[in-house]
């Protein structure tokens, strides 16, 4: 603790600017949503000035946190503050996709065998009268109504087997991702040895791992709405396979637009040191998290 | 920008900035806790105003003030502004101004993002007003919001509430997260965990709830957002999802919520008994036990708001045992304050009548929360005015309650005057035969059959509604006293002392009445 006093930080009006980004954001983005099919709605110029309000704001923030940090302005405790604050708020991440896949194992072992009359008297009589014909199985293609609701898709995103397992973007996403986790390791390692050379270097063979992760990506939902006729549209094997790796993927883009941010920090403005670089390791942070998402859903999603 | 930067080492000794900006830019932990406390109360009003056109309709059977699907925004918006609007930031009102205070910090460990916490909010509650005002209506859900009813027969508003429901969680996340970065980082030398106020304790464990479970309610949003606009079917068996899904993770977010609601109040009550007593607390340490299990049990009993929706019978077992089990803790508690007072010298100032009150009333809603957990029992309870009794019970007399009982004991600490003890004797009187007339009835019209939500009523509940609605304008309208005593003690009143109370034990009591805007600006001697 600097001369043992607290430091408490000076009024500030990026709060109630960045609040009121949020509310532009959310008005913005609610009635775009709600005139979709509406082609004169200008609601969408609303959603991209919140947008642009809120990327401000961020920037303009994030700008003057580092200019007190490098003003030598932060305390010790204030530094161990944001260590705990980016812990937490990785931990409320954890909850988030806990909730998609607590949805995705519910249906699984729960909602699709009982539309498919497992389970107790009562929910065999309901699906048979309901749902006749329909067949549990995961993936679900088809869907208890038989596509007269949803649409089906022809194909799921599921384990191919060994023949075609090369040929199947999910492995490589895999490996992508994995080794960008080493990576931005040894990149972590560098810093601290001072080898500044080498942390840009494994910093940006990280982001550029990254950023292929996201074009496999997107290449798999090409292939999926392409090829396959997955959508969203085509039920529950579709809704939980694209909301997850859709957020998984929304999370890639940002934590690779983080660890850009700590890239051109370190490049251009020469920031972080060897015992000082709590901005860098938070967004590493990020990436090994968004890193074991991956791998869960690897497993659920894409393998079992 | 560094202009900032040169000028932070005048602050410490600065007061507050002067005019609006004061209020907008602030970074001071106590601005921001009267901020939060104005707010909620604010929408206390305006969430008690929807309560009162509800019991104003359900004074005689039959329709007469106003149109069902009005009625039907009126309980969703009641529930939704009640629990997100005014007792939650209330709550984090009094944790803003008190948890610092209580454990030597200058602020909170981060003033700014505590800021951005609190200014979400009110345009949080615009954008879930406004849709009042739109095509359609307000959400007419009810404040649980089930599919389907949220997602295929929703008016168009939803999506409205879908996104203020987001940033509202994304307050009460950066909120959380800042308590327990303060908590645990921001102790004066010689606060270990075990020595903290209860109320510090109180809100760790309630931070921690809310970090754990209003992302889940953010994933149950988005995905009714996607089921309502982008055709995913997660809650349409149709596609091979379930509406029942929708309940788990509701009630997934939605039980270790009503504890959210409840654990802050358990630290509040423990102290105000502890100083009108004169005693030492009894059971400190199982105190903080307790709130650790009660914490830890609220995640493995949700279902038992759902016993009658169709699930396996191990499913209604478990949860029926789990859910008993918090007794215990409770109970632990329950025992705890009782021995406290047990051969005290009780004197009974007004937050001292408001916190036993509490004990007793937030028994009895515990222990028909204890009925509603017997599987066989909850099938004829189940969506009845019982329910609405019981949860009243626990929130009204007990969470409110608790809050009210919070400002009187620490009003004199915020604004340096003494409230008008016999407006506030007054206040509670008025207040606690107001809650019971409302919501003891309830408790027979719904073991009578009478089912909730619905804005008409056979004639064999009239009696009981009467004079329940009666009770809920006595209750309503006393409010507005209690509007009047704030105001009054915060315009002027005899001068409190620093001590204010003669059994107050705790760092906010070493400090001047009122406490200077910045309290600590190093770390105060523990012993």
């Amino acid at each position: 603790m600097s001369g043992g006093s607290y430091y408490v930080p000076d009024q500030s009006r990026f709060p109630i600017f960045m609040a009121f980004s949020l509310f532009v954001l959310v008005m913005g983005a609610s009635s775009t949503i709600n005139n979709l099919d509406n082609p004169e709605s200008n609601s969408v110029y609303i959603l991209y000035s919140g947008f642009a309000c809120l990327f401000l704001t961020m920037f303009f923030w994030f700008r003057q946190v580092i200019k007190e940090h490098l003003a030598g302005l932060d305390s010790n405790q204030l530094k161990q503050s944001y260590v705990y604050g980016m812990a937490w708020f990785i931990f409320s991440e954890v909850m988030f996709f806990a909730a998609f896949f607590g949805a995705l194992f519910y249906v699984r072992t729960f909602a699709v065998p009982w539309l498919a009359g497992d389970g107790a008297k009562g929910d065999a009589i309901t699906a048979i009268e309901l749902w006749q014909g329909f067949e549990s199985t995961w993936p679900v293609i088809t869907t208890p109504d038989q596509g007269s609701e949803y649409v089906l898709a022809e194909k799921s995103m599921a384990w191919p087997g060994w023949d075609h397992a090369l040929k199947w973007l999910p492995l490589w996403n895999t490996i992508v991702l994995l080794s960008s986790s080493v990576t931005v390791h040894i990149a972590h390692l560098a810093l601290k040895n001072g080898n500044r050379k080498k942390f840009n270097t494994m910093l940006g063979v990280t982001v550029g791992l990254a950023l292929i992760f996201v074009g496999l990506q997107a290449a798999e939902y090409y292939e999926a709405y392409a090829h396959y006729g997955l959508t969203l549209n085509s039920g529950i094997y579709g809704s939980t396979f694209f909301m997850l790796t859709g957020f998984h993927g929304f999370h890639v883009m940002m934590g690779g637009f983080m660890l850009a941010v700590m890239l051109a920090r370190s490049v251009f403005a020469g920031h972080f040191e060897e015992h000082d670089h709590f901005g860098f390791e938070a967004a590493s942070w990020y990436w090994h998290f968004v890193d074991v998402v991956w791998v869960m859903l690897f497993l659920f999603v894409y393998i079992l | 920008m560094s202009a900032v930067i040169e000028n932070h080492h005048d602050d410490h000794h600065h007061g507050p900035a002067k005019g609006i900006t004061r209020w907008l830019y602030t970074t001071n932990h106590k601005d921001i806790g009267t901020l939060y406390l104005w707010f909620s109360f604010a929408m206390f009003l305006i969430g008690g105003a929807m309560a009162m056109v509800i019991r104003a309709e359900l004074f005689q059977p039959g329709m007469q003030i106003v149109e069902p699907e009005f009625y039907n925004q009126m309980i969703t918006l009641h529930g939704l502004i009640m629990i997100f609007g005014g007792v939650m930031p209330a709550f984090v009102g009094l944790a803003n101004w008190l948890v610092p205070m209580m454990i030597g910090a200058p602020d909170m460990a981060l003033p700014r993002m505590n800021n951005l916490s609190f200014w979400i909010l009110p345009f949080a509650f615009f954008v879930l007003l406004s849709s009042l005002f739109m095509e359609g209506g307000a959400p007419n859900f009810g404040w649980t919001f089930y599919a389907p009813l949220s997602t295929t027969y929703a008016p168009p508003s939803v999506t409205f509430f879908i996104f203020s429901v987001h940033i509202m969680g994304a307050s009460s996340i950066m909120g959380s997260i800042n308590v327990v970065v303060t908590i645990m980082n921001m102790r004066a030398p010689g606060i270990t965990l075990m020595k903290m106020p209860l109320f510090v304790w109180s809100w760790l464990i309630t931070a921690y709830l809310l970090i754990a479970v209003m992302p889940v309610l953010a994933g149950a949003v988005t995905m009714m957002l996607m089921d309502i606009h982008f055709g995913t079917s997660f809650f349409n068996a149709a596609g091979g999802g379930d509406p029942v899904l929708f309940q788990h993770i509701f009630w997934f977010f939605g039980h270790p919520e009503v504890y959210i609601m409840i654990l802050p109040a358990f630290g509040i009550v423990s102290h105000i008994i502890e100083t009108f007593s004169r005693k030492q607390l009894f059971g400190y340490s199982s105190m903080v036990w307790a709130m650790l299990s009660i914490a830890i049990l609220s995640f493995v009993v949700w279902a038992h708001h759902m016993f009658t929706v169709g699930m396996p019978l191990a499913a209604e077992i478990f949860f029926m045992w789990a859910t008993m089990l918090i007794a215990v803790p409770t109970g632990v508690k329950v025992f705890n304050w009782v021995a406290t007072m047990f051969r005290g010298s009780i004197t009974f100032e007004t937050p001292m009548l408001f916190a036993v009150s509490f004990v007793v009333l937030f028994t009895i809603g515990g222990l028909s929360g204890l009925m509603l957990a017997i599987v066989p029992a909850d099938f004829q309870y189940h969506d009845t005015y019982f329910v609405v009794a019981h949860f009243h019970y626990v929130l009204v007399p007990g969470a409110i309650f608790s809050i009210m009982a919070a400002v009187y004991y620490w009003i004199p600490k915020w604004c340096g005057n003494m409230y008008d003890e016999r407006l506030g004797k007054l206040h509670f009187w008025l207040s606690f035969i107001g809650v019971n007339v409302t919501f003891f009835p309830q408790h027979f019209i719904g073991l009578a059959g009478m089912p909730r939500r619905y804005p008409d009523y056979a004639l064999q509940f009239a009696d009981w509604n009467m004079v329940s609605s009666v009770g809920a304008f006595l209750f309503g309208f006393s409010q507005l006293l209690f509007l009047f005593i704030v105001i009054k003690t915060v315009m002027g009143g005899k001068k409190a002392t620093s001590k204010v109370w003669e059994g107050a034990k705790g760092l906010e009591w070493t400090v001047a009445s009122p406490a200077p805007y910045h309290t600590f600006s190093t770390p105060p001697k523990v012993d």
